[in-house]
């Protein structure tokens, strides 16, 4: 038994260290390719896990360290880096970083003056050899053999060559298959000129568009302009101010809430969606939490039959996956051939265009939202009820009271207290419930006269999904400026909840 | 249990019956037409609630079989609907099996060790959950495309990447877990320890076994939530070999393309088993839905 146990407390040592090795090696890699805030949150992950995992003081975090660890980096992470592209100016036109961008614009090239030259590749075992013809003079030259594998930056040397190069010719589809291989392949000319791969089958004098300046400029090695980087436009710029594609990410500090709040394209439907937040949240609660409250008092009566399969049937809404029924009423309510306006064509001639008028299509959402809804209220009212002390009821059947006293009097007071918490959380969820109005009517009618798209049945959430990832331009920053407007309502409620929630355990006590 | 029984007693009986049973027919019509629909030969033909006619062509196309249609034209199906389905189970199965490993553990933390900066844990885990994924989706989508460029197993279009976003979604479970091993009686786990046990032995070999159930019923909700999660799958997945069930169904509504009865085969098939899943689930889960509200 000691062998094994001495074994361990080696082999535990050695493990940590072999892990955090490999780990600070990845993380490098990962550094070096500009990707600094991934490298970050894997350096201080790793560095809490070999921590907590070493020292003896943390035992208990051993056991929370991957759940809450997970619950940090995908969920809080997240919310703050929200936050975070709020200040920014990411966008489908500045999506790269800077380092990205410049990148990019090193890599760019342009045709240069000289010969250009038909280019072939020929087999040879496992090597191919590329034979290049002055597309002119027809002199021919044969580099190579190299092998085609990798997109590594390789130069060959050419040399003149009279015969033809023996060995298979690669056929066109192999050629657009080992395109960025070729691509990064530089021949050297016998009179000290350089060629690059210009077509799939051309060879050309080719130089890099831009170099870079010791100042970060860069300078276009064609017309020997200047471009400098403007970290407050987030572009390149030429000295008399135009942009130079692609453009990269800045901090623009509070541009994007200055815009929300005083440009009037962007305020004025950014109002109108809250309002229609607010009341579409309000009334659903009160919609669902009316008809599950009744449905509960009713299926607590004792005198009625067949009540336990009338439960069965109205919890059905709740049981069904969300996404399937929001699509079923999608259909269900089609202006043309949905089946809600064939019924109500034939009983009383009428045709509500639902999904084209503004007044019609917030009808509709809240029905379809009252239908998914109400289930779970009256589940959660049926609980509540039971635990009414009957003797209650007693006293109000001797003083002579009926149901609707009973109810008003008696059922809703006290049920409302304990159901408060649960109002909130369910305002709250409707607040941002986003799966219902994408399915249902993706936000639209539309606005008119708005500078981004917005829909009269938007909820704020939805606004900024359709800002961010639909229609125009992937305004990510603006989207996730919105969202952290949003954050902090959320936090609003979330404090009203809670005070709701000490109230009910106050009154339970 | 009412006392006195008056003469208004039958008719209120029967008032309610008719209410029920008409509220009951406003739940059911939607899922009857669904069933009736698919049923129905065509796409945009309407008919009565039973269909005079009745055709398989809507249940070939969702199960993924070519369809004959009236000029003899053979159709083969265009949305892999079994496709998307398994991809929903697969990463449904995934997600839940992580946020089962992920929150037992913490759980056990909470509810056996001492350590310092506990309540505030458990709060903050109650506080993040109140804040939806949904306000989150475009630093969701920014980080997980970048983390593509480094690891293309996570990036935008895979199935992990996917699993990895729902792994954070863990705070419910933990709690509700805690709240099971709260009832579980300490001393059992100090007898172990007194014989000799470590703390890890104790949770692993005595009060794990005894909290199957509730791992069960974590699985299942987790799950459930993980096939019917729409916004963020939405975001992460584009191509449409690599769709769930939830995000691919969308596709069979559009304007341009209106399928509505090979929609509601394809409902049915992929509704059916969560549904059933569920209500054998729910009694449980009610019994969570209600505690948790009163936790706070």
């Amino acid at each position: 038994m000691s062998m094994p146990k001495a074994l361990k407390r080696f082999l535990q040592p050695a493990l940590m260290v072999l892990l955090g090795l490999v780990g600070l090696y990845v993380i490098t890699a990962i550094y070096a390719t500009g990707e600094s805030l991934l490298a970050g949150v894997m350096l201080v992950t790793l560095a809490c896990f070999i921590w907590i995992y070493t020292s003896p003081k943390t035992y208990a975090y051993r056991y929370l360290f991957p759940g809450i660890g997970a619950a940090l980096i995908f969920v809080v992470f997240p919310m703050l880096y929200t936050v975070r592209i709020g200040f920014t100016n990411y966008s489908s036109a500045n999506l790269l970083t800077f380092k990205r961008a410049t990148q990019y614009l090193l890599e760019e090239t342009y045709r240069a003056e000289g010969a250009t030259y038909n280019s072939t590749l020929h087999a040879e075992g496992n090597h191919w050899r590329l034979r290049l013809e002055d597309a002119e003079t027809g002199a021919a030259f044969v580099a190579g053999p190299v092998v085609l594998g990798h997109e590594k930056p390789t130069t060959l040397k050419a040399e003149p060559i009279t015969a033809p190069v023996p060995g298979d010719e690669m056929p066109m589809r192999d050629l657009i298959d080992h395109q960025a291989a070729l691509k990064a392949l530089t021949v050297l000319m016998p009179d000290g000129g350089q060629i690059r791969m210009t077509g799939l089958r051309e060879f050309a004098p080719s130089r890099p568009q831009f170099t870079h300046n010791p100042d970060g400029s860069l300078t276009n090695n064609q017309d020997h302009s200047v471009i400098k980087p403007n970290f407050k436009t987030g572009f390149y710029e030429t000295a008399d101010g135009e942009k130079v594609n692609p453009g990269f990410q800045v901090d623009i500090g509070w541009k994007h809430y200055v815009e929300i709040f005083t440009d009037a394209s962007l305020r004025e439907p950014f109002w109108q969606i809250f309002i229609w937040t607010l009341i579409f949240s309000a009334l659903t609660v009160v919609f669902c939490t009316a008809l599950g409250m009744v449905l509960a008092v009713i299926l607590n009566w004792d005198s009625l039959r067949f009540r336990s399969v009338y439960r069965l049937l109205l919890f059905l809404p709740y049981a069904i996956p969300g996404f399937i029924s929001i699509l079923v009423f999608k259909g269900l309510f089609n202006n043309n051939t949905g089946e809600i306006n064939l019924v109500l064509g034939t009983l009383f001639g009428l045709k509500p265009t639902w999904f084209s008028d503004p007044f019609l299509a917030k009808t509709m959402i809240l029905i379809v939202n009252t239908w998914l809804g109400f289930p779970y209220m009256m589940v959660v009212c049926m609980g509540l009820i039971k635990a009414i002390p009957q003797d209650l009821y007693e006293a109000s059947a001797v003083a002579g009271a009926g149901p609707l006293t009973n109810f008003f009097r008696i059922t809703m007071p006290l049920i409302l207290k304990p159901l408060t918490p649960l109002l909130i959380s369910s305002f709250a969820f409707n607040f941002n419930n986003f799966v219902l109005i994408s399915l249902l009517t993706g936000g639209l009618p539309d606005f008119l006269n708005t500078s981004v798209p917005a829909g009269t049945t938007d909820i704020l959430v939805s606004y900024t999904y359709r800002m961010a990832f639909q229609d125009s331009g992937q305004k990510f920053g603006l989207g996730a400026a919105i969202s952290t407007v949003v954050f902090l309502m959320v936090a609003v409620i979330s404090i009203i909840q809670i005070r709701s929630t000490r109230i009910a355990e106050d009154a339970k006590r | 249990m009412a006392i006195v029984i008056d003469k208004s007693q039958r008719w209120r009986v029967i008032a309610a019956h008719v209410f029920l049973i008409l509220l009951c027919a406003l739940v059911l019509f939607p899922v009857l037409m669904t069933i009736s629909i698919s049923l129905r030969p065509g796409n945009f033909a309407t008919g009565s609630l039973i269909p005079k006619t009745i055709s398989l062509e809507h249940w070939r196309f969702a199960l993924g079989l070519p369809v004959t249609n009236a000029d003899g034209v053979v159709i083969t199906p265009d949305l892999p609907v079994l496709r998307w389905l398994w991809n929903s189970v697969k990463v449904a199965s995934l997600s839940a099996v992580v946020a089962v490993l992920l929150s037992t553990t913490a759980a056990y933390a909470f509810a056996r060790l001492k350590f310092a900066g506990k309540k505030a844990s458990l709060m903050g885990l109650m506080l993040m959950q109140m804040f939806p994924t949904v306000l989150a989706l475009i630093a969701i989508h920014s980080i997980f495309s970048r983390l593509g460029h480094t690891f293309p197993l996570f990036g935008i279009d895979s199935p992990w990447a996917l699993v990895l976003s729902y792994s954070g979604g863990i705070a419910l479970h933990i709690w509700t877990i805690k709240g099971f091993y709260e009832t579980i009686p300490g001393e059992i786990e100090e007898a172990a320890t007194v014989d000799g046990a470590t703390p890890w032995q104790a949770f692993w070999r005595v009060l794990l076994p005894m909290s199957l159930p509730i791992l069960m019923v974590i699985f299942l909700l987790a799950f459930i939530s993980a096939v019917n999660e729409y916004p963020v799958a939405s975001i992460l997945l584009r191509s449409q070999d690599q769709l769930t069930i939830a995000v691919g169904s969308k596709q069979f509504l559009y304007a341009q393309k209106y399928l509505w009865g090979d929609f509601a085969a394809a409902a049915i098939l992929s509704g059916l088993p969560i549904s059933i899943v569920f209500i054998l689930a729910q009694r449980w889960m009610i019994s969570g839905l209600t505690s948790g509200a009163n936790k706070g």
